[in-house]
C-alpha cells in the first residue's frame, strides 16, 4: 500500500477481472444469500431476473479479493524497488452500494477504483482516512456494481509534520 | 407461497433475527478467500495491527448478517433483493467467539412508482455482541412482492 501522503484524489486503478460460474454462484448463495434466484436455475427464471445470478455480496466480496491481491502485487514491486511500503488498516465502512445490473452465470467483470478524497484525522494520528468509488463492468460495458469504500491508510513518518 | 408480503411491513417495526456463534475457524476460512488481510487471518500478524488481534473480515460479518436474515425475516417472505445498500457502518471488530444477534428495525415503506406489484421496505439491520453493543449497522430497501400480485398470478411469478 503507499502511504497516504502519495495517495492523489483522482488516481484510478484496474484491479482485476473474474468470471462468475454457476458453481460458485451457487457456493456463495448456499452459504450466506440462500435465495432461489442465486441456488436454481429454474427458480431464477422464473423470476425478475429471468436466470441464475450471482449474490450482491458475493460481487462486492470478490472486489475485496482482487483489491487485496492487487496491492500484495504494487508492495512486492515496491519492495523490489527497496521503498518501504505503507500498512492498510481497518474500514470504518461503505455508502452508496448499488447493484445496476444483475451478473449473470459466464459474466466478466472487470474492477476498478478511483480516490475520491483523503482526509487527516486528528483523532487518529499516524492515519489517514480515504474514500475511494469502486466498480464492476461486466464484458458488454455495463455498470454492475458501484460503491464508496473508506479505510484507514498508514501516514509517512507516523503522520509527523515536516514541514 | 410466503407468509409475508410488502403489505406486512410497517414502519417502527422491530425484528429480532436470532443471535448465531462466530468462530475462529470461519473467520480465516472466509478471510482466505475473500479478504486475505493479516488482521483476518493470524493472531500473531494481527497482534501487530491498528485492531490488535485477529477480527472478521467486515464483508464476512455483512454475509453472516444477510444468512441470518435469510433465516428468519426474509425466509418468510416475498423477498426479491435490493437495488443496493445505502450505508454500512462497522463500528466494532467481530473477534472469534463472539456471539452476535441481529435486529431488523423498519424505517419506511413505499410502494414502488414503476412496478404495481412490489415495493420497497427499508430497514436498519444491526448486529450487536451479546450485550448488545453495537458491531455493525447496514441501511438498505430490498423489493417485495406485494399480496395482490400473487392473489392476481395465483403464485406463478411468469410474466414479471
Amino acid at each position: 500500500m503507499k502511504f497516504f501522503e502519495d495517495i492523489q484524489v483522482g488516481e484510478t486503478s484496474a484491479i482485476g477481472r473474474h468470471t462468475f460460474t454457476a458453481e460458485n454462484i451457487k457456493a456463495f448463495a448456499a452459504r450466506f444469500d440462500p435465495q432461489p434466484f442465486h441456488l436454481d436455475e429454474g427458480a431464477a427464471a422464473r423470476s425478475h431476473f429471468g436466470a441464475l445470478c450471482a449474490s450482491g455480496w458475493h460481487t462486492a466480496c470478490v472486489w475485496m479479493r482482487l483489491l487485496i491481491d492487487y496491492r500484495r502485487r504494487e508492495d512486492d514491486e515496491r519492495r523490489a524497488r527497496g521503498e518501504a511500503v505503507g500498512q492498510l488498516g481497518p474500514s470504518p465502512g461503505f455508502r452508496d452500494l448499488q447493484w445496476l445490473k444483475p451478473v449473470y452465470v459466464g459474466d466478466i467483470i472487470s474492477y476498478g477504483t478511483e480516490v475520491l478524497e483523503t482526509r487527516v484525522l486528528n483523532s487518529r494520528p499516524g492515519w489517514g482516512l480515504i474514500f475511494v468509488r469502486n466498480t464492476g463492468v461486466n464484458q458488454h460495458g455495463e455498470l454492475v456494481i458501484s460503491f464508496i469504500s473508506s479505510a484507514f491508510v498508514e501516514r509517512r513518518g507516523g503522520g509527523a509534520v515536516t514541514s | 407461497m410466503p407468509r409475508l408480503h410488502w403489505e406486512d411491513f410497517s414502519s417502527g417495526q422491530i425484528t429480532d433475527c436470532g443471535s448465531r456463534l462466530v468462530t475462529r475457524e470461519e473467520i480465516v476460512g472466509f478471510a482466505a478467500e475473500y479478504d486475505p488481510q493479516p488482521m483476518h487471518l493470524d493472531e500473531q500478524a494481527a497482534r501487530a495491527t491498528l485492531l490488535g488481534g485477529l477480527v472478521a473480515s467486515g464483508w464476512h460479518s455483512c454475509c453472516i448478517l444477510m444468512r441470518m436474515l435469510s433465516d428468519s425475516i426474509l425466509g418468510q417472505a416475498s423477498f426479491m433483493g435490493a437495488p443496493g445498500v445505502e450505508e454500512v457502518k462497522w463500528l466494532a471488530p467481530v473477534r472469534p467467539g463472539e456471539r452476535i444477534k441481529a435486529r431488523a428495525t423498519v424505517l419506511e415503506t413505499r410502494p414502488s412508482r414503476s412496478r404495481p406489484d412490489m415495493g420497497f421496505v427499508k430497514f436498519r439491520f444491526e448486529l450487536t455482541d451479546a450485550s448488545d453493543k453495537p458491531l455493525m449497522s447496514l441501511i438498505v430497501s430490498p423489493m417485495f412482492a406485494r399480496r395482490s400480485a400473487d392473489a392476481v398470478q395465483g403464485g406463478d411469478q411468469a410474466g414479471r
